[in-house]
């Protein structure tokens, strides 16, 4: 008898518009003390048949159709509510995404900690804390004894993280249910973090059901990899077979999407260069594998060309540029305490290039993008815009050059608001700037952006909350285009995408940066993607410029060892692929 | 669920008449069976309270002391009370300053609160303080002296009422206005409006005011029977409406003194009162979603 075995899943959610097949005949295995890693991009059915397994989805509207789980004896599927509940937290845990809103922030750690024993295990108060700190110790929470008392905020994200997994083993459970536990931090955290699952898997043998939409983290930690499309398993195998033998067009268009150290293509490749989906009358899903594929591929590989040679202009120049913040807290409240967010920082942007600024959360790279644009007044420094400083410009000028400098923002669902639609979105900025002389006019420039950014006129009068994520992405990039620009600051613009989108909002950028002569500064913390589309690379630790230099020769031969930190914190298979 | 939105998208491309966001929300707030039976309902009381006296033939005040609580029946359909006035046209009569007490005060608190307290949130820091300082001082103000105040001030004055009423009422809705703004103000799409170079009444009134309406007509509608109880307490202490006019509330009030004598000078009022704010409260919700684009087509 298998660990866990689950044999044709079917998870469907009946919604007014119809039946969603969101887990379809999915059919895996898990043996004891393995890591098996489940690939896909969001809404391919991941999540939900982890929430299946422990009955946590809502019903209606969803229901599980058919199929059996098999854990240790058990049939999960047929499991009672309150033998669910029994089995949650003690026999299989889940570690969540996102440890920032996870944990309750009004209940100090070591209790949140302790909770599950109390509750499973019948310990008293003082036995489980004190298990829950030798728990937090394993974790990797340095001082947990002297911690223990401390509350949510007073922890870093990957610190918290480290609490939540902490108290999802601290029952020793059988199975560890990981959905997306890196994807909300920093590359050398979450190198960490995967560090520390590995090895708590020898000490504990424990198995781990590792969800994620990036094949790089998966292969860092899998023993085995299960890659889901559209609600149905497209591939499964050992981790170095896939990577290196994938068969399914899917899954090799997900690792050919991805930009890595050594990325040869000029334009990325989608996933749609490697597969068509054909959906049939029933609601079923017939994917083929295109016949060209090899030479779509050869037609995208050309070499970067080389750009020494040609001569350019800076357009942005920022000199000794300082943001602090005051933590006041109104007045009669007492002192107040000042925050150096950008610490002098000097940046030269070239014309029609790309600048890429990377650093982790925190580092001040995000404020600092905003200070370029004069969104957040800079406590002291410069910033020149071709000749002129932004600083010494009036109001109304100032107005006037925000017309030339846009930025688009990470989270492309907080940056539309959701009650105009996508024409009065973009028409907007454009009766501001009185960009267009009639109505009819500004209609067909809308247009014509977001026929550019991929998208029609078929769009214009939906609202933002109809779009998915990569679509909206693309209008926030129409948005910034409808003023007609000449600078865009990206800031973080495809960290919270899957490889796939990320790999055509790439596309799209660089696309229109060569159409429109476009300057971009590129803020991320993924270094393969701002490798990709930069020209020059700027790397930024805490509130300081620490290395500056051409993406190739940066990457090649970093000088500071932080820079060589961040580039080892990638996921090694990435670097390892060959196409 | 991207399958799930892709399908939506399929269905709405075939329509592709464009609409505002308040002709949507008229086809959605039609699609919601309750709130639409609710305005219905609420049109057809308050036509009934604003034409209802004027075709009736008993006066709201005429006393019949020959015919005291005399329970309901063909000629004194509700009844009357202890002067003998025909209940009917009372209840009918005190609608109409019940609901215009309601409203009008709602609208005065809407208007002074929703502005107060986006201007507030808007420009935070310093500002915010004070003006949420002041907020706090009239908070902590009795209502009945600031109310008696007023009138001997005035003198008394029936729109006196709403205006007492309402500057009462707006202090939680700047409150709630504040918050959210300060929410929003943080949203992203802020932000990107900053970058684009929009002026500050652009962003209040196009960016920010529209995504206030959710909890702003949910309190509203909460507010509607809280101003209409006030007028009640306000009435019963001699300064509010006075006999021989009524209101929803005196009614109650009176009716709830001789219950035990005469139970119909309670039920009638409190009927008309009650499903009155429940039509309401389902308005307000409908509305809510109607005025919510994403809870559109699911």
């Amino acid at each position: 008898m298998k660990f866990l075995e689950i044999k044709n899943l079917k998870t469907f959610f009946h919604t007014r518009s119809g039946t969603v097949r969101a887990v379809d005949e999915v059919s895996f295995s898990i043996d004891k003390g393995e890591i098996v890693g489940i690939v896909g991009e969001s809404g391919s059915g991941k999540s939900v048949t982890c929430h299946t397994m422990l009955g946590l989805l809502p019903q209606p509207p969803a229901r599980v159709e058919g199929g059996s789980m098999h854990f240790q004896g058990d049939n999960l599927v047929s499991l009672s509510k309150p033998a669910l509940r029994a089995l949650r937290g003690k026999r299989i845990s889940m570690v969540f995404q996102d440890p920032m809103s996870c944990l309750n922030p009004f209940i100090t750690i070591v209790e949140q900690v302790a909770e599950p024993l109390i509750i499973h295990d019948k310990l008293s108060r003082n036995k489980a804390e004190k298990q829950a700190i030798e728990m937090m110790k394993k974790v990797g929470i340095r001082d947990a004894e002297k911690r223990a008392r401390s509350y949510p905020h007073e922890f870093s994200g990957g610190m918290r993280q480290r609490v939540m997994i902490a108290m999802a083993l601290v029952t020793k459970p059988d199975l560890l249910l990981a959905d997306e536990p890196t994807t909300a931090l920093d590359v050398t955290i979450q190198a960490r973090i995967l560090k520390i699952l590995k090895s708590l898997r020898e000490e504990l043998d424990v198995s781990v059901l590792f969800i994620t939409h990036d094949l790089g983290v998966v292969a860092e930690i899998a023993d085995r990899i299960v890659v889901m499309y559209r609600g149905k398993i497209v591939e499964q195998g050992r981790v170095n077979e896939i990577f290196s033998n994938p068969k399914h067009p899917y899954v090799k268009g997900l690792l050919a999407c991805r930009p890595t150290l050594d990325c040869k293509y000029q334009t990325l490749p989608t996933v749609d260069d490697f597969l068509d989906t054909i959906e049939n009358e029933d609601g079923t899903i017939e994917i083929r594998e295109k016949e060209n594929v090899k030479s779509t591929l050869r037609g995208l590989l050309e070499e970067k060309k080389a750009s020494e040679d040609e001569q350019t202009e800076p357009l942005v120049e920022v000199q000794n540029l300082t943001v602090c913040f005051r933590s006041s807290r109104g007045f009669l409240r007492g002192k107040t305490e000042e925050v150096r967010a950008v610490d002098g920082i000097d940046l030269t942007i070239q014309k029609g290039k790309t600048l890429g600024l990377v650093g982790e959360s925190g580092c001040g790279k995000t404020s600092a993008g905003r200070a370029i644009l004069h969104l957040i007044r800079p406590t002291a420094g410069e910033v020149i815009y071709d000749g002129k400083s932004l600083g010494k410009l009036s109001k109304q000028t100032l107005l006037e050059y925000r017309k030339k400098m846009q930025i688009i923002f990470q989270d492309p669902y907080a940056s539309l608001n959701p009650r105009l639609t996508i024409e009065q979105a973009l028409i907007e900025p454009m009766l501001v700037h009185s960009i267009g002389d009639s109505r009819s006019n500004r209609r067909d420039r809308v247009v014509h952006i977001l026929e550019e950014v991929g998208l029609s006129s078929a769009h214009l009068l939906r609202y933002p909350h109809e779009f998915s994520g990569g679509q909206r992405q693309r209008i926030c990039v129409a948005r910034a285009l409808a003023v007609e620009p000449e600078f865009i600051v990206c800031d973080e613009c495809v960290s919270a995408m899957d490889v796939s989108v990320q790999a055509q909002v790439l596309n799209l950028m660089q696309e229109l940066q060569r159409k429109r002569q476009l300057t971009y500064l590129f803020i991320s913390h993924d270094l393969s993607v701002v490798k990709f589309i930069s020209d020059e690379v700027a790397v930024m630790q805490a509130g300081k410029i620490i290395e500056f230099g051409s993406a190739q020769n940066l990457y090649a031969h970093p000088k500071e060892s932080y820079t060589q930190d961040l580039i080892d914190a990638i996921p090694s298979p990435y670097n390892l692929v060959k196409d | 669920m991207s399958i799930e939105s892709a399908k939506a998208q399929n269905l709405i491309s075939e329509s592709p008449e464009g609409s505002s966001l308040w002709r949507d929300a008229w086809i959605r707030l039609r699609a919601n069976r309750l709130a639409t039976f609710s305005l219905f309902f609420f049109i057809f009381i308050s036509i009934l309270t604003i034409i209802g006296p004027e075709i009736i033939s008993i006066s709201y005040e005429s006393q019949d002391l020959d015919n005291t609580f005399t329970p309901p029946g063909s000629t004194h359909l509700f009844g009357t009370d202890n002067l003998g006035r025909d209940l009917f046209a009372r209840v009918l009569h005190g609608g109409r300053i019940s609901l215009a007490v309601g409203f009008l005060a709602t609208a005065v608190s809407l208007v002074i609160g929703v502005a107060y307290g986006m201007t507030s949130g808007y420009l935070g820091g310093k500002p915010d303080a004070l003006m949420m300082r002041i907020v706090d001082i009239l908070y902590s103000l009795p209502f009945t002296i600031f109310v008696i105040l007023l009138m001997v001030l005035f003198g008394r004055n029936f729109v006196l009422l709403f205006i007492a009423i309402g500057a009462v009422e707006w202090l939680t809705m700047a409150r709630i206005t504040r918050g959210q703004t300060l929410g929003l103000k943080q949203a992203e799409f802020i932000e990107a409006a900053r970058a684009l170079g929009y002026s500050h009444s652009r962003i209040l009134f196009r960016h920010i005011l529209p995504n206030l309406i959710g909890p702003v007509i949910v309190y509203a509608t909460l507010t509607v029977p809280a101003v209409m109880l006030l007028e009640a307490v306000l009435s019963f202490l001699g300064l509010g409406v006075q006999a021989p006019m009524s209101s929803w509330g005196s009614l109650i009030k009176e009716g709830s003194e001789k219950m035990d004598i005469a139970p119909w000078l309670i039920f009638f009022p409190g009927l008309f009162f009650s499903l009155t704010l429940l039509a309401l409260n389902f308005l307000g919700d409908g509305l809510r979603d109607a005025l919510d684009p994403k809870s559109a087509k699911d």
